[in-house]
């Protein structure tokens, strides 16, 4: 089961790495990273391998949404699913 | 991988443009709880409830998690209740309302829809009971629905049931009254009634549905009214594309949690309600995707067009969308929980009788009207008729749910809170439809050929 990680805000140094050392705390694996900085703007998205996960989803969630909290981002997790049935017939 | 982009696009749709799931609805039939007896009567039906619903909330609350998408509100509908106590008589009606309240908590669900009747051709001594006891069941319960269905194309209108719904509205408003006349808000008189409509207050499990049944009403007003704003000037053509282009992704979402909360509660899904429903919130109204078309404001001339194009464009979107599409389908236009009506009610560029040609393109009726609270019953029935006519005529489900505010007028306004929103007192017309109601009897079905 994939989930995709997408982290929005303002760009400063060390986002990618806070949230990997988030993800890897969990035992998530990174499939994927495709960011696009935009002016100050940073846009991150992460496909993530949660199968192996040792926690639950919502505590996963809840950590990396604390985790943008704390660095004034937008982070949020959900599953591929959503993308994959609302942008592919 | 998924394309960046298209996450973005989802992520702001979420965040910015309010999309959300409205409701997961499950239909319960209660059709094997019909006792002679009133208690075990009772006892069946908050014990099939309770049962059947037990995960819903709990499930809803899963699936929003794990698609980030908020889903607003869980709720039931049931076997219109006059079906199932039809052998009750009008205290035993309210006190299974109360049941379905009891029912509703114990489950945690926002509202329980199906304390109705079927009375296009005539009422049972069951149903006629259910209905004398609306005003009481309503006022004495937060989220138990009624809805009446007084007309069909195939029967005509049953104008005895209309003439008594315009006395059950104005009794509602006055024993609500300490509450802006609340009550009025979860009760609605239907022609055509949907039967595996989600949406409240009209939620009903119809006759023909299985045992149980998982129903979802998507939304996103706002998704289609940026997109719109995103596209710039353009032809009707490539708006209407525009238009169906947002409805599909809206509706695939639903699919998604629709497919999923059935597997998860191990229950038949039904079908997705595309409908466009708006809420009082900034940047989640109807009205703003009309004045997005280019309408100075919701209600001038070219409001019905606009919206007859809005509506069509959703449904053929969303059919692409969603192996099963049904219930209402289409855009909402209840006054008091879409903001940009409010404004446009409150400017005066936005009437009644507009409000009413506008229901003949789209997919519910008059909703949400809050109206002076001395309106006599013969005019609250008159505009049910004629809203009723525009259902049965054009063979489609209309509906009317009007608030008589007790002990407002005109200029002034009323407050609901949550998502049934605010709104003005609008202005009737003061002439009387007294004589023309007291006929009673019924209006023929209407002929389907010689169309013109």
């Amino acid at each position: 089961m994939k989930a995709v990680v997408t982290v929005i805000g303002k760009d400063s140094v060390g986002i990618i790495a806070d949230v990997s050392m988030e993800c890897a705390k969990h035992k998530v694996n990174i499939v994927d990273i495709t960011q696009s900085v935009l002016k100050d703007y940073f846009a991150m998205i992460m496909l993530v391998e949660i199968e192996k996960m040792e926690s639950d989803f919502a505590v996963f969630q809840k950590a990396l949404g604390d985790l943008g909290t704390s660095r004034g981002l937008d982070i949020r997790v959900m599953h591929e699913d959503i993308f994959n049935s609302m942008h592919r017939i | 991988m998924v394309n960046i982009n298209d996450v973005l696009e989802t992520v702001n749709m979420i965040k910015q443009e309010n999309l959300d799931i409205r409701t997961i609805t499950m239909g319960i039939s209660l059709f094997d709880c019909i006792s002679d007896d009133q208690k075990r009567l009772e006892n069946k039906i908050y014990d099939k409830i309770t049962k059947s619903a037990k995960n819903l909330v709990s499930t809803a609350n899963e699936l929003e998690a794990k698609y980030g998408i908020p889903i607003i509100n869980k709720r039931v509908s049931v076997t219109p209740i006059s079906l199932v106590g039809a052998g009750c008589d009008r205290d035993g009606f309210v006190r299974l309302a109360h049941v379905l309240e009891s029912a509703a908590n114990e489950v945690g669900i926002n509202f329980i829809g199906g304390y109705g009747a079927l009375v296009q051709k005539g009422a049972t001594k069951g149903a006629a009971a259910l209905i004398d006891s609306i005003p009481e069941a309503l006022a004495t319960t937060t989220k138990v629905c009624s809805s009446i269905n007084v007309a069909s194309t195939k029967a005509g209108i049953n104008m005895d049931a209309v003439a008594r719904m315009g006395e059950i509205m104005k009794e509602t408003a006055y024993l609500t009254r300490d509450n802006g006349s609340i009550g009025c808000a979860k009760l609605v008189v239907f022609s055509n009634i949907p039967e595996d409509n989600p949406f409240m207050a009209g939620a009903i499990h119809g006759v023909g549905e299985p045992d149980t049944v998982i129903n979802v009403g998507v939304s996103g007003p706002g998704v289609v009214a940026s997109a719109i704003k995103r596209e710039g000037f353009c032809n009707f053509s490539q708006l209407a594309d525009v238009i169906k282009k947002t409805a599909f992704k809206i509706t695939r979402v639903g699919q998604l949690i629709a497919y999923e909360a059935s597997k998860k509660l191990n229950t038949p899904y039904g079908i997705i309600d595309l409908s466009l429903a708006p809420t009082p919130a900034v940047g989640d109204s109807v009205a703003r995707i009309l004045e997005n078309m280019g309408l100075e404001r919701c209600g001038t001339h070219g409001t019905t067009a606009a919206l007859a194009m809005l509506n069509d464009a959703v449904k053929k979107g969303g059919v692409m969308a969603s192996s099963h599409v049904g219930g209402l389908s289409g855009a909402f236009i209840p006054v008091s929980e879409d903001a940009g009506m409010i404004e446009a009610a409150e400017l005066g560029a936005l009437n009644i009788e507009k409000l009413e040609a506008m229901t003949a393109v789209c997919s519910v009726g008059l909703d949400m009207i809050a109206v002076p609270g001395d309106t006599s019953a013969s005019t609250l029935s008159g505009i049910i008729a004629d809203e009723i006519a525009i259902g049965v005529i054009n063979n489609k489900t209309t509906a009317v749910r009007l608030i008589p505010v007790y002990g407002k007028g005109v200029g002034e306004s009323v407050e609901f809170g949550g998502l049934l929103g605010h709104a003005p007192i609008m202005k009737l017309n003061s002439y009387s439809s007294e004589e023309f109601i007291k006929r009673g009897g019924r209006i023929p079905a209407p002929i389907h050929s010689l169309r013109n």
